[in-house]
Protein backbone atom coordinates (compact mmCIF):
# COMPACT_ATOMS: atom_id res chain seq x y z
CA UNK A 1 0.00 0.00 0.00
CA UNK A 2 1.36 3.25 -0.75
CA UNK A 3 1.76 6.15 1.47
CA UNK A 4 -1.14 8.25 -0.25
CA UNK A 5 -3.30 5.20 0.25
CA UNK A 6 -2.79 4.99 3.43
CA UNK A 7 -3.19 8.72 3.76
CA UNK A 8 -6.66 8.59 2.17
CA UNK A 9 -7.67 5.65 4.89
CA UNK A 10 -6.53 7.40 7.66
CA UNK A 11 -8.28 10.39 6.54
CA UNK A 12 -11.36 8.48 5.66
CA UNK A 13 -14.11 7.71 7.96
CA UNK A 14 -16.59 4.15 7.14
CA UNK A 15 -19.81 4.77 9.14
CA UNK A 16 -19.26 1.35 10.36
CA UNK A 17 -15.98 1.56 11.77
CA UNK A 18 -15.83 0.18 15.28
CA UNK A 19 -12.87 2.08 16.35
CA UNK A 20 -9.66 0.74 17.65
CA UNK A 21 -11.03 -0.47 21.24
CA UNK A 22 -13.58 -2.55 20.04
CA UNK A 23 -11.62 -3.95 16.93
CA UNK A 24 -8.95 -5.12 19.41
CA UNK A 25 -11.24 -6.26 21.96
CA UNK A 26 -12.35 -9.08 19.34
CA UNK A 27 -9.73 -9.52 17.28
CA UNK A 28 -8.71 -12.88 18.35
CA UNK A 29 -12.48 -14.32 17.36
CA UNK A 30 -12.08 -12.03 13.87
CA UNK A 31 -8.53 -14.19 13.35
CA UNK A 32 -9.56 -17.33 14.35
CA UNK A 33 -12.85 -16.80 11.96
CA UNK A 34 -10.30 -15.61 9.03
CA UNK A 35 -7.81 -18.92 10.03
CA UNK A 36 -10.66 -21.34 9.92
CA UNK A 37 -11.47 -19.84 6.15
CA UNK A 38 -14.56 -18.38 7.20
CA UNK A 39 -16.53 -15.17 6.31
CA UNK A 40 -14.99 -13.37 8.97
CA UNK A 41 -15.91 -9.82 7.02
CA UNK A 42 -19.54 -10.44 6.58
CA UNK A 43 -19.59 -11.40 9.89
CA UNK A 44 -18.08 -9.08 11.72
CA UNK A 45 -18.43 -5.69 8.91
CA UNK A 46 -17.44 -2.86 11.53
CA UNK A 47 -13.85 -4.83 12.26
CA UNK A 48 -13.47 -5.43 8.67
CA UNK A 49 -14.01 -1.51 8.07
CA UNK A 50 -11.36 -0.34 10.77
CA UNK A 51 -8.92 -2.97 9.64
CA UNK A 52 -8.96 -1.41 6.11
CA UNK A 53 -8.27 2.00 7.91
CA UNK A 54 -6.45 1.73 10.93
CA UNK A 55 -2.94 0.69 10.03
CA UNK A 56 -1.71 -0.35 13.43
CA UNK A 57 -4.74 -2.09 14.19
CA UNK A 58 -4.64 -3.91 10.60
CA UNK A 59 -0.36 -5.30 11.66
CA UNK A 60 -1.76 -6.58 14.80
CA UNK A 61 -4.39 -8.18 13.23
CA UNK A 62 -1.83 -9.60 10.41
CA UNK A 63 0.78 -10.17 13.43
CA UNK A 64 -2.16 -12.27 15.27
CA UNK A 65 -3.00 -14.07 12.13
CA UNK A 66 0.50 -14.92 11.17
CA UNK A 67 1.17 -16.21 14.43
CA UNK A 68 -1.86 -18.65 14.47
CA UNK A 69 -0.90 -19.55 11.36
CA UNK A 70 2.12 -20.57 11.65
CA UNK A 71 1.93 -21.10 15.14
CA UNK B 1 -5.75 -54.44 8.88
CA UNK B 2 -6.35 -50.96 8.51
CA UNK B 3 -5.06 -48.74 11.48
CA UNK B 4 -8.37 -46.15 12.77
CA UNK B 5 -6.53 -42.65 13.44
CA UNK B 6 -6.79 -40.99 16.13
CA UNK B 7 -9.54 -38.11 15.63
CA UNK B 8 -7.26 -34.66 16.30
CA UNK B 9 -8.22 -32.63 19.09
CA UNK B 10 -10.33 -30.15 18.47
CA UNK B 11 -10.28 -26.55 19.42
CA UNK B 12 -12.49 -26.37 21.97
CA UNK B 13 -11.06 -29.79 23.59
CA UNK B 14 -7.55 -28.17 23.48
CA UNK B 15 -8.45 -24.81 24.92
CA UNK B 16 -10.38 -26.42 27.59
CA UNK B 17 -7.29 -28.75 28.06
CA UNK B 18 -5.07 -25.11 28.76
CA UNK B 19 -7.68 -24.06 30.77
CA UNK B 20 -7.48 -27.08 32.92
CA UNK B 21 -3.73 -27.33 33.22
CA UNK B 22 -3.61 -23.48 33.82
CA UNK B 23 -5.55 -23.87 36.98
CA UNK B 24 -4.28 -27.00 38.39
CA UNK B 25 -2.19 -27.05 41.31
CA UNK B 26 1.91 -27.78 41.24
CA UNK B 27 4.14 -29.55 38.57
CA UNK B 28 1.14 -29.80 35.86
CA UNK B 29 0.52 -25.93 36.10
CA UNK B 30 4.15 -24.96 36.00
CA UNK B 31 4.30 -27.37 33.00
CA UNK B 32 1.87 -25.68 30.94
CA UNK B 33 3.26 -22.01 31.88
CA UNK B 34 6.35 -23.11 30.55
CA UNK B 35 4.64 -24.39 27.40
CA UNK B 36 2.94 -21.78 27.45
CA UNK B 37 5.69 -19.41 27.93
CA UNK B 38 7.87 -20.93 25.09
CA UNK B 39 5.31 -20.31 22.38
CA UNK B 40 4.90 -16.42 23.80
CA UNK B 41 8.64 -15.87 23.22
CA UNK B 42 8.31 -17.74 19.87
CA UNK B 43 5.79 -15.98 18.66
CA UNK B 44 6.99 -12.23 20.05
CA UNK B 45 10.55 -12.58 18.66
CA UNK B 46 9.23 -13.34 15.28
CA UNK B 47 6.46 -10.52 15.48
CA UNK B 48 9.37 -8.14 16.44
CA UNK B 49 11.41 -9.23 13.28
CA UNK B 50 8.39 -8.59 11.05
CA UNK B 51 7.74 -4.95 12.46
CA UNK B 52 11.70 -4.56 12.46
CA UNK B 53 11.23 -2.46 9.10
CA UNK B 54 8.91 -0.06 10.73
CA UNK B 55 10.67 0.66 13.90
CA UNK B 56 14.18 2.44 14.69
CA UNK B 57 14.62 -0.44 17.48
CA UNK B 58 17.17 -2.88 16.27
CA UNK B 59 19.71 -5.97 17.57
CA UNK B 60 19.47 -6.63 20.84
CA UNK B 61 16.86 -4.53 22.20
CA UNK B 62 14.52 -5.46 19.89
CA UNK B 63 15.24 -9.31 21.40
CA UNK B 64 14.61 -7.55 24.64
CA UNK B 65 11.29 -5.98 23.71
CA UNK B 66 10.13 -9.23 22.73
CA UNK B 67 10.94 -10.64 25.92
CA UNK B 68 9.43 -8.27 28.13
CA UNK B 69 6.17 -8.23 25.66
CA UNK B 70 6.54 -12.14 26.38
CA UNK B 71 6.93 -11.88 29.96
CA UNK B 72 4.17 -8.86 30.93
CA UNK B 73 1.92 -10.83 27.92
CA UNK B 74 2.04 -13.84 30.38
CA UNK B 75 1.26 -11.91 33.63
CA UNK B 76 -2.12 -10.20 31.96
CA UNK B 77 -2.88 -13.79 30.66
CA UNK B 78 -3.00 -15.39 33.85
CA UNK B 79 -4.66 -12.13 35.66
CA UNK B 80 -7.54 -12.51 32.93
CA UNK B 81 -7.74 -16.56 32.31
CA UNK B 82 -11.02 -16.09 33.97
CA UNK B 83 -12.34 -13.40 31.49
CA UNK B 84 -12.00 -16.45 28.36
CA UNK B 85 -15.08 -17.14 27.10
CA UNK B 86 -14.25 -19.93 24.39
CA UNK B 87 -15.19 -17.45 21.60
CA UNK B 88 -11.88 -18.37 20.03
CA UNK B 89 -9.32 -20.98 20.24
CA UNK B 90 -7.28 -20.21 23.76
CA UNK B 91 -4.31 -20.27 22.23
CA UNK B 92 -5.46 -17.05 19.85
CA UNK B 93 -6.70 -14.81 22.50
CA UNK B 94 -3.48 -15.79 24.62
CA UNK B 95 -1.43 -14.71 21.36
CA UNK B 96 -3.16 -11.82 20.93
CA UNK B 97 -1.69 -10.77 24.46
CA UNK B 98 1.79 -10.91 23.10
CA UNK B 99 1.01 -9.01 19.70
CA UNK B 100 -0.81 -6.15 21.40
CA UNK B 101 2.19 -6.11 24.40
CA UNK B 102 5.00 -6.02 20.80
CA UNK B 103 2.25 -3.01 19.62
CA UNK B 104 2.98 -0.99 22.71
CA UNK B 105 6.19 -1.70 23.67
CA UNK B 106 7.90 -0.88 20.04
CA UNK B 107 5.59 2.62 20.16
CA UNK B 108 7.08 3.52 23.53
CA UNK B 109 10.53 2.43 22.54
CA UNK B 110 10.54 4.11 19.11
CA UNK B 111 11.11 7.45 21.33
CA UNK B 112 14.62 5.96 22.62
CA UNK B 113 15.89 6.18 19.54
CA UNK B 114 13.72 7.90 17.45
CA UNK B 115 14.74 8.98 13.70
CA UNK B 116 16.62 12.07 12.54
CA UNK B 117 14.13 15.19 13.10
CA UNK B 118 12.49 16.38 10.53
CA UNK B 119 12.61 20.02 9.19
CA UNK B 120 9.78 22.42 7.38
CA UNK B 121 11.31 20.62 3.94
CA UNK B 122 8.94 17.38 5.05
CA UNK B 123 6.43 19.33 3.94
CA UNK B 124 7.58 19.82 -0.05
CA UNK B 125 8.70 16.35 -0.06
CA UNK B 126 5.11 15.15 0.91
CA UNK B 127 4.46 14.86 -2.89
CA UNK B 128 7.63 12.34 -3.50
CA UNK B 129 6.05 10.21 -0.64
CA UNK B 130 2.65 10.05 -1.92
CA UNK B 131 4.01 9.27 -5.30
CA UNK B 132 2.38 12.25 -7.13
CA UNK B 133 3.27 12.47 -10.59
CA UNK B 134 6.19 15.41 -11.15
CA UNK B 135 4.33 16.64 -14.29
CA UNK B 136 1.42 17.56 -11.25
CA UNK B 137 4.12 19.40 -8.86
CA UNK B 138 3.17 22.55 -9.76
CA UNK B 139 -0.38 22.02 -8.81
CA UNK B 140 0.00 19.75 -6.04
CA UNK B 141 2.47 22.79 -4.75
CA UNK B 142 -0.76 24.51 -4.64
CA UNK B 143 -2.86 22.13 -2.91
CA UNK B 144 -0.37 21.00 -0.77
CA UNK B 145 0.15 25.10 0.30
CA UNK B 146 -3.32 25.53 0.81
CA UNK B 147 -3.53 21.86 2.92
CA UNK B 148 -0.75 23.97 5.57
CA UNK B 149 -2.67 27.03 5.63
CA UNK B 150 -5.95 24.80 6.80
CA UNK B 151 -3.45 22.42 9.55
CA UNK B 152 -1.83 25.90 10.48
CA UNK B 153 -4.84 28.18 10.88
CA UNK B 154 -7.69 26.35 11.43
CA UNK B 155 -7.03 23.01 13.47
CA UNK B 156 -6.40 23.13 16.83
CA UNK B 157 -3.03 22.52 18.60
CA UNK B 158 -3.46 19.50 19.64
CA UNK B 159 -4.95 18.25 16.17
CA UNK B 160 -2.30 20.17 14.22
CA UNK B 161 0.50 18.04 16.57
CA UNK B 162 -1.49 14.71 15.89
CA UNK B 163 -1.83 16.08 11.96
CA UNK B 164 2.04 16.70 11.67
CA UNK B 165 3.34 14.10 13.24
CA UNK B 166 1.14 11.26 11.36
CA UNK B 167 0.74 12.46 8.02
CA UNK B 168 4.11 14.73 8.09
CA UNK B 169 6.43 13.26 10.07
CA UNK B 170 5.72 9.71 9.53
CA UNK B 171 5.74 8.95 13.25
CA UNK B 172 3.98 5.65 13.52
CA UNK B 173 0.70 5.79 15.10
CA UNK B 174 2.02 3.88 18.44
CA UNK B 175 4.88 5.82 18.64
CA UNK B 176 2.51 8.93 18.96
CA UNK B 177 -0.03 7.89 21.65
CA UNK B 178 2.37 6.94 23.65
CA UNK B 179 4.28 9.81 23.55
CA UNK B 180 1.59 11.92 24.14
CA UNK B 181 -0.05 9.39 26.59
CA UNK B 182 -3.31 8.39 25.11
CA UNK B 183 -4.80 5.16 23.71
CA UNK B 184 -4.24 4.22 20.03
CA UNK B 185 -8.71 5.00 19.56
CA UNK B 186 -7.90 8.76 20.88
CA UNK B 187 -5.69 9.53 18.30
Amino acid sequence: MSDLERLERFLRTDPRDVGCDEALAVLHIYVDVVATGGDAAGRYPGVAAHLLACGPCSEDFAGLLLAVTDG
Amino acid sequence: MQCARLPAKGPEEESAGWLRRLGADGGERQAAERALHARRVRIALAEVRRRSASTPVTGPELDDVAHQAAGDAMIAILAKLGDFRGQSRFTTWAYRFVILEVSGKLGRHYWRNPPVALDAGQWERLPDRFGIDPARHAESAGILAEVRRVVDDELTAHQRRVFVAIVVDGTPLDALAAELGLRRNAV
